[in-house]
């Protein structure tokens, strides 16, 4: 009887650390990310808060910088309102004009400023897919 | 088998008829490539699945031809029924039929992606298809031994070959692919928690915890149910990880409707986990542990741990890759999680794996005494407390909290692994006397799980140590040079001396020459370069290099401390503005002077034609000439990524494979058989 209820409290207690450590995770990960908007829909954008934008680089918009490149982004349809994107850090190879790219940063005075690295393009062996179509 | 075959010669000889060669090759792309192409393809990859799924299945059926005979016929019939689907998508899903022909014949390709063509990506894919395919096996005979009631150990001792087996090609294909990233893809990374990375990922961890756990099966007859979802899991993922790669879900759950063969995967997933779950559970009446645990300080109760934190970790990925889709369910919009995120929580779970990686070998099975725990523990307990001051003093590797826990448990892990081997074969040699490493060997040779397992062991936690190192200690930046100049960077100095350009059939290649000096003296060579493949399709003109991909091959100096990197973002600008122009007068010039001449004698057509590909040869020449007089003033951006023991991750990767191969090689599987 007495093993059976020390079992019982260590599985309660295994149990009762598993959950709070997914708490833990499920609320921190709640915080710790950026929302994913489409460039049309940062019009409303809370100011000093992270966003990671997701969309289009328009053709012939990437313009080389001092310390970086700017750019202007379209929903990944091709349409909606522009977003203009100042960014600084690493630039993926696969970074081109008129492909699908994500970027975290911010929008400040209306221009949507990348964080640096945040820079991403979709895996090659995805948009090689998406190039055929 | 011979579709296999059928495809593969339409590859190497470009037959464009079928669809799948011409959109992922071309004439041009290198036989190598040709070859290899097939994969880039959904159609392709799909066929390589029931190919690989087909071979691996022949084998397990040999292998376990003479026994368990109530239970085969089952299993035969689950890795059957996955076959059928995937010929069965092939053949009437949406549009991946790989033998689907095109007319009118194209003339050529699209080419297959450049930033595919690596030697890595050649293997890449079917070591991780095979890895996702071998866990089929123990799959279909988990499942068989639920159905027809045999749920002793007896079927996983004939599949934990294949357990072993899928693990190693599944560990293979992610090294190779971290590697590849590491030196393609020209941002300095081995791993950024993409999507596509976790899904590999995902299965090798529960297939991890699955390999240690059947050991508990085997020995205790303990954890029947757990090693049987674990399986279930793994196979889940594996497929889950065929599916995320190939279906785009992760973009956007509305992305979904556009994959073609999204729903069917999904539909599958859900077969094989209610299936699996419900088959479990109505066998849990036979599923009961033959025994429990008697205490906390077994081996049998720490490989419980390192199960539950293998689980909490793939738990952990599996949250952040699929948090965009909770997201949007709970909350209507979509939220990403960045690296950060994932390694806050995995590192803390990874250093607790590295020390029970230490403690599991070296507990007895049931309860470990005090005695026995001082006689194993105290030397491992040691070193790594040396180890710690040693590092305290002598090194910076306090600045990183977690890289120091990780040197200092890696200390007492591999100690402990020494030990174990030392004591074992000291025991042999007073035995049967002979020399201390033939002890070592033939100790080895006669279990080689176990001692397989501490090569691999060995090689994980050489491996994680690299990682902790180059994470925790990279220096990372992005200098702007005009040649002539020079930058320094912790003890080296970087100097550029001249951009390079030049010419291959499918790209024009910028490049760097760069002089690295370390505390004044030499230290490398480099020349990193960034090459602009031309689009294959349409009209060919100098400027359209640069609507095509463009690929990066870093300067890599490796050594056993440092890797010294390098990848050049080059000015093209002026390049671009001068070959814009040639190539509005060489348009000019085919339309107003040749065009006539063709429409005037069609005979000649092809004699011009092949005129204008000279001119447009001579022309592209003119404007590299053009560039190299304006290079000297236009500054490039070169990242440069200094960090410690990245070599060591290569390293520690091999040897855990080969620890991995050398436990998996006849393991039983067809020489023990004889025996039984």
């Amino acid at each position: 009887m007495d093993v059976q209820r020390k079992r019982q409290v260590r599985l309660f207690v295994a149990l009762g650390a598993a959950l709070l450590l997914a708490t833990g995770l499920i609320y921190t990960s709640f915080n710790a990310s950026s929302e994913a908007r489409l460039p049309s829909e940062l019009s409303d954008a809370v100011p000093g808060k992270s966003y990671q934008m997701v969309g289009r680089v328009m053709h012939g918009s990437v313009k080389e910088t001092e310390d970086g490149i700017n750019f202007t982004m379209r929903d990944p349809d091709g349409t909606g309102k522009p977003m203009r994107v100042t960014y600084t850090g690493q630039i993926p190879d696969p970074f081109r004009e008129g492909r699908d790219v994500m970027v975290t940063g911010e929008v400040k005075n209306g221009v949507f400023v990348g964080d640096e690295d945040t820079l991403t393009t979709k895996c090659p062996s995805k948009f090689s897919e998406k190039r055929d179509q | 088998m011979l579709c296999v075959v059928v495809i593969e010669h339409a590859f190497l000889t470009s037959d464009f008829s079928f669809a799948v060669v011409a959109s992922h090759s071309s004439i041009d792309t290198p036989t190598f490539y040709k070859f290899t192409a097939m994969w880039s393809s959904q159609q392709g990859s799909l066929l390589l699945w029931a190919f690989i799924l087909g071979i691996v299945s022949a084998i397990s059926l040999a292998a376990t031809r003479h026994k368990l005979r109530d239970l085969v016929p089952w299993a035969t019939a689950v890795m059957m029924g996955v076959a059928i689907f995937f010929t069965g998508l092939m053949l009437f899903g949406g549009g991946v039929n790989p033998f689907e022909v095109l007319d009118p014949v194209p003339v050529d390709g699209n080419g297959l992606n450049p930033l595919l063509q690596h030697p890595s990506m050649i293997i890449h894919p079917p070591m991780l298809y095979t890895g996702y395919v071998s866990l089929t096996v123990p799959f279909a005979f988990a499942i068989g031994a639920l159905l027809s009631r045999r749920v002793d150990a007896a079927w996983v001792k004939s599949t934990r070959g294949f357990a072993l087996i899928a693990w190693t090609f599944l560990s293979i294909g992610i090294i190779l692919g971290a590697r590849w990233s590491y030196t393609e893809l020209g941002w300095g990374g081995y791993w950024a928690w993409d999507p596509v990375e976790n899904a590999s990922m995902m299965p090798w961890l529960i297939t991890t915890a699955y390999i240690h756990s059947i050991m508990v099966q085997e020995k205790r007859g303990m954890l029947k149910v757990w090693n049987a979802s674990l399986i279930v899991a793994s196979f889940s993922l594996a497929l889950l990880g065929t599916f995320l790669v190939r279906s785009g879900v992760l973009e956007s759950i509305h992305a979904f409707g556009d994959s073609t063969v999204g729903p069917y995967f999904l539909a599958l997933i859900g077969v094989v986990v209610v299936g699996s779950t419900w088959l479990i559970i109505s066998r849990l009446d036979i599923l009961r542990s033959e025994r429990r645990i008697d205490s906390l300080a077994s081996r049998e109760a720490v490989f419980l741990i390192n199960n539950l934190l293998l689980i909490a970790l793939c738990a952990i990925v599996f949250w952040g890759t699929f948090f965009p889709l909770i997201s949007e369910l709970l909350t209507g919009t979509r939220s990403t999680l960045a690296a950060p995120w994932f390694d806050r929580y995995t590192t803390p779970v990874a250093v607790l794996l590295v020390l029970f990686t230490g403690i599991g070998p070296m507990m007895s099975w049931r309860r470990i005494s005090w005695q026995g725990a001082k006689r194993v523990f105290t030397i491992p307990l040691v070193v790594a407390a040396i180890d710690f001051v040693l590092l305290l003093l002598f090194t910076d590797a306090a600045d990183s909290i977690w890289a120091l826990i990780t040197f200092t448990l890696a200390a007492f892990t591999v100690s402990a692994l020494i030990q174990e081997t030392w004591r074992a074969a000291a025991a042999r040699k007073r035995g049967a006397g002979g020399s201390m490493a033939g002890a070592i060997w033939s100790n080895a040779v006669r279990n080689r799980r176990r001692y397989g397992g501490y090569v691999v062991h060995l090689g994980l936690v050489v491996l994680l140590v690299g990682i902790a190192a180059s994470s925790s200690f990279e220096t990372k930046e992005d200098i702007k040079l005009k040649p002539g100049e020079s930058a320094q960077i912790d003890d080296y100095t970087v100097t550029y001396l001249s951009p390079t350009i030049a010419t291959s059939d499918q790209a024009l290649i910028f490049g760097a020459n760069l002089q690295v000096d370390r505390k004044g003296k030499s230290f490398a060579e480099l020349h990193p370069t960034r090459q602009y493949h031309q689009v294959t399709q349409g009209t060919r003109s100098i400027a359209s290099h640069f609507d095509g991909e463009a690929t990066s091959e870093v300067g890599l100096k490796a050594g056993m401390r440092t890797d010294f990197w390098v990848a050049v973002e080059p000015n093209t600008t002026e390049f671009e503005r001068r070959a814009r122009l040639a190539d509005s007068l060489f348009a000019t010039y085919m339309r107003e002077k040749v065009l006539p001449v063709v429409q005037a004698d069609p005979g000649k057509a092809e004699e011009i034609s092949l005129a204008a590909i000279d001119l447009l040869d001579r022309t592209t020449a003119k404007v590299i000439e053009g560039y190299r007089d304006d290079s000297p003033a236009l500054p490039v951006t070169i990242r440069v990524i200094i960090s410690p023991m990245v070599t060591w991750i290569w390293i520690g990767a091999i040897i855990a494979i080969i620890g991995a191969l050398f436990a998996a090689w006849p393991s039983g599987l067809f020489r023990r058989r004889k025996a039984t």
